[in-house]
């Protein structure tokens, strides 16, 4: 349940960052594709947490999860949680986010669990293309003229101390990897890697220096921007329990 | 942004079936402007294939040429093909 709880999570909230452009994004273009993009992972959260529902026992449902935990009880990566900022920050964030979800799909569709198989099977398709999308606007902006390179580079640089928590893995990580249910995130790391440094590299974009990460989010530890993304969130179904339309 | 070019969109519903024009949007080149197509045009099914054409490379008829270019046929009667007794029966003509 942790681990749907996690998925779950992390696709949700990004999903709902996401869905804060609708209306304000650059281009009209621009502002479907990511409306599109947050609906994706939004219909990939409903999964996950009816998933950790029914593990859970039942008497949870995905809406109950979704809209009455706080943020102690959320899961998420620390990463998706962080504002839009500017289209770059958003990028940033959106390329470290879908070439780890990718791989951590691809992984999942071999996973012992059916359902989990059978819900990664249905992201996977979307998340690719999320990626091919992330990559391919960093790489026009990063080699685009002084002003989206530097901020680009800026954001880049900005968001990279979130992605150490891509990778760890804790003793619920352990056990699931054990019985086959989820992969080994560490053997994905390498692919990451190279997928970031081929995209920075035709960006023109210079890989963030090392830095000491930060992670928590999973534990259920997040930083200050999570509670009022989740009282946003949260504000309807919490003032009218059971409301409907 | 308004300085991005215009494309023409064009969507196979499905095989066997011609391209049709389904709208247009801004996108700085060929790919952008696909999966921009993919996005705007394509979230329910839609389509077996997207064609994007700049629209600055489509050459149009102008509408002042109307009577120059169509009138002509509509006194030749015998370019439509009414002449032909029907046979009982056919139901799809």
């Amino acid at each position: 349940m942790q681990f749907a709880l996690r998925m779950g999570d992390s696709t949700l909230v990004l999903g709902h960052r996401l869905s804060e452009w609708c209306g304000h994004a650059p281009v009209l273009e621009e502002d479907l594709a990511i409306a599109n993009t947050a609906l994706d992972l939004l219909g990939s959260a409903r999964h996950w947490l009816s998933l950790a529902a029914e593990l859970e026992g039942g008497h949870r449902t995905e809406d109950d999860l979704a809209f009455g935990r706080d943020a102690s009880d959320y899961f998420n990566l620390l990463l998706v949680e962080e504002p839009n900022g500017d289209y770059a920050d958003t990028l940033a964030r959106q390329l470290y986010f879908d070439a780890w979800h990718t791989l951590m799909l691809e992984g999942l569709t071999g996973s012992t669990n059916a359902k989990i198989a059978d819900i990664s099977r249905q992201a996977r398709s979307a998340a690719a293309f999320h990626l091919r999308r992330s990559s391919d606007l960093i790489i026009r902006l990063g080699d685009g003229t002084t002003e989206s390179h530097d901020r680009m580079q800026r954001a880049i640089n900005d968001f990279w101390i979130f992605t150490g928590e891509l990778f760890d893995k804790d003793g619920t990580d352990e056990t699931l990897i054990a019985g086959g249910v989820i992969p080994d995130v560490a053997t994905s790391q390498p692919a990451w890697q190279n997928h970031i440094e081929h995209t920075l590299g035709a960006a023109t974009l210079a890989l963030p220096p090392v830095t000491a990460m930060r992670s928590g989010g999973r534990r259920g530890v997040h930083g200050e921007h999570l509670g009022f993304l989740l009282a946003e969130m949260q504000f309807l179904p919490r003032a009218y329990p059971g409301a409907r339309w | 942004m308004s300085e991005l070019p215009l494309w023409e969109i064009f969507i196979r519903s499905q095989h066997g079936l011609s391209h049709k024009h389904v709208g247009s949007l801004h996108a700085s080149d060929a790919e952008m402007a696909l999966a921009h197509a993919r996005d705007a045009y394509t979230r329910r099914n839609e389509g077996v294939s997207i064609w994007v054409v700049k629209a600055s490379d489509i050459s149009a008829s102008a509408p002042g040429d109307k009577s120059a270019l169509f009138d002509p046929s509509n006194d030749k009667v015998y370019r439509h093909p009414t002449f032909f007794p029907m046979p009982d029966g056919v139901k799809h003509l």
